[in-house]
């Protein structure tokens, strides 16, 4: 039998869940909603965003949630030129390490830019919401960030 | 203010070619002609289906073609009551491991016209097949088996098969 006899189909594997998000992730998430970013306070003072459960680093309990943002810092990034479907944007952009205004971690998101070279590692950037009736308690409510003053 | 956030819905969504390599894509085109085709290994004789185009135990292809029987043998059997996502068939419904006459190895199909608590093991099945019309290179082809009417199979005839 020739190669070509050979069949080919367009298969698709689908499996939506639905998970529960706990106290923490949860209120991470409604603060997104309501157009807040939050981060865990640790016991040693430092301030953790997404916020954690735990202390990553002692696994101590962690205090109390506080606002950090909008706006921070690009610590690290890498440059995305043909973007997945479902992915943040459906344009070049890049995925970076942004340190918010009051958080010591960086929290993964996407970086709307014009290319590679307007971006940069110390760059400080802002949230770009999504209008607040779109918002669903998802770290997409975010919808990406940008430069400072761009918006 | 509305409620907090308690639940996230979390897609996995996986899109790609699928491509049935020679032997499977001879056993779907037996399929679109209504019938089912199995590859006998040359070196033990069992003959597999579908064919994965060689023997799992001897390593060799399986290149002798052989034309299976419509009717079969439930070897064993699950009822399904659970409801889960994507589901198409009313429950409870039964899924079978089903021993095609002339097979050695038993694969998975659908079960009807049998009440739920009159399946059993042993039990001989036919296929039941689309309209001519509508048969295709896909196991949609098949839309079940269901009872022969013959007498139930001896457990020595199947046993090993288990």
């Amino acid at each position: 039998m020739a190669e070509s006899e050979v069949l080919r189909a367009p298969h698709r594997i689908e499996y939506t869940y639905t998970r529960s998000v706990g106290p923490i992730i949860g209120a991470f998430l409604t603060g997104l909603r309501d157009g807040k970013i939050l981060g865990a306070t640790t016991p040693g003072g430092r301030v953790v965003v997404p916020p954690t459960e735990y202390d990553p680093i002692t696994s101590e309990d962690i205090g109390e949630l506080v606002e950090v943002g909008p706006s921070g810092v690009v610590t690290t990034w890498a440059w995305t030129d043909t973007p997945l479907p479902d992915q943040p944007l459906d344009r070049p952009f890049a995925w970076a390490l942004v340190q918010l205004d009051g958080a010591d971690t960086g929290m993964l998101h996407a970086v709307d830019a014009a290319g590679p070279r307007a971006m940069a590692s110390g760059m400080r950037v802002t949230a770009r919401w999504r209008p607040a009736g779109e918002r669903i308690g998802h770290l997409r409510d975010i919808e990406c960030f940008e430069a400072e003053g761009a918006g | 203010m509305s409620e907090p956030v308690t639940m996230l819905e979390t897609p996995i969504r996986i899109d790609y070619e699928f491509t049935a390599g020679l032997a499977q894509s001879r056993y779907l085109k037996g399929i679109a002609e209504g019938r089912f085709l199995g590859q006998r290994c040359p070196k033990c004789g069992k003959v597999y289906v579908p064919p994965r185009g060689s023997c799992p135990t001897d390593g060799v292809p399986t290149t002798d073609e052989v034309v299976l029987g419509n009717t079969g043998i439930v070897t064993t059997y699950c009822v399904v009551n659970v409801p889960f996502q994507g589901q198409s068939i009313e429950l409870p419904y039964i899924c079978a491991q089903i021993l095609l006459d002339g097979a050695n190895i038993a694969f998975m199909g659908l079960i009807q016209e049998v009440p739920t608590d009159e399946i059993r093991m042993g039990m001989r099945v036919e296929a039941v097949w689309v309209d001519k019309k509508e048969l295709g290179p896909t196991m949609a082809s098949v839309k079940y088996f269901r009872p022969s009417g013959e007498s139930d199979a001896a457990y020595e005839t199947y046993s090993e098969y288990l």
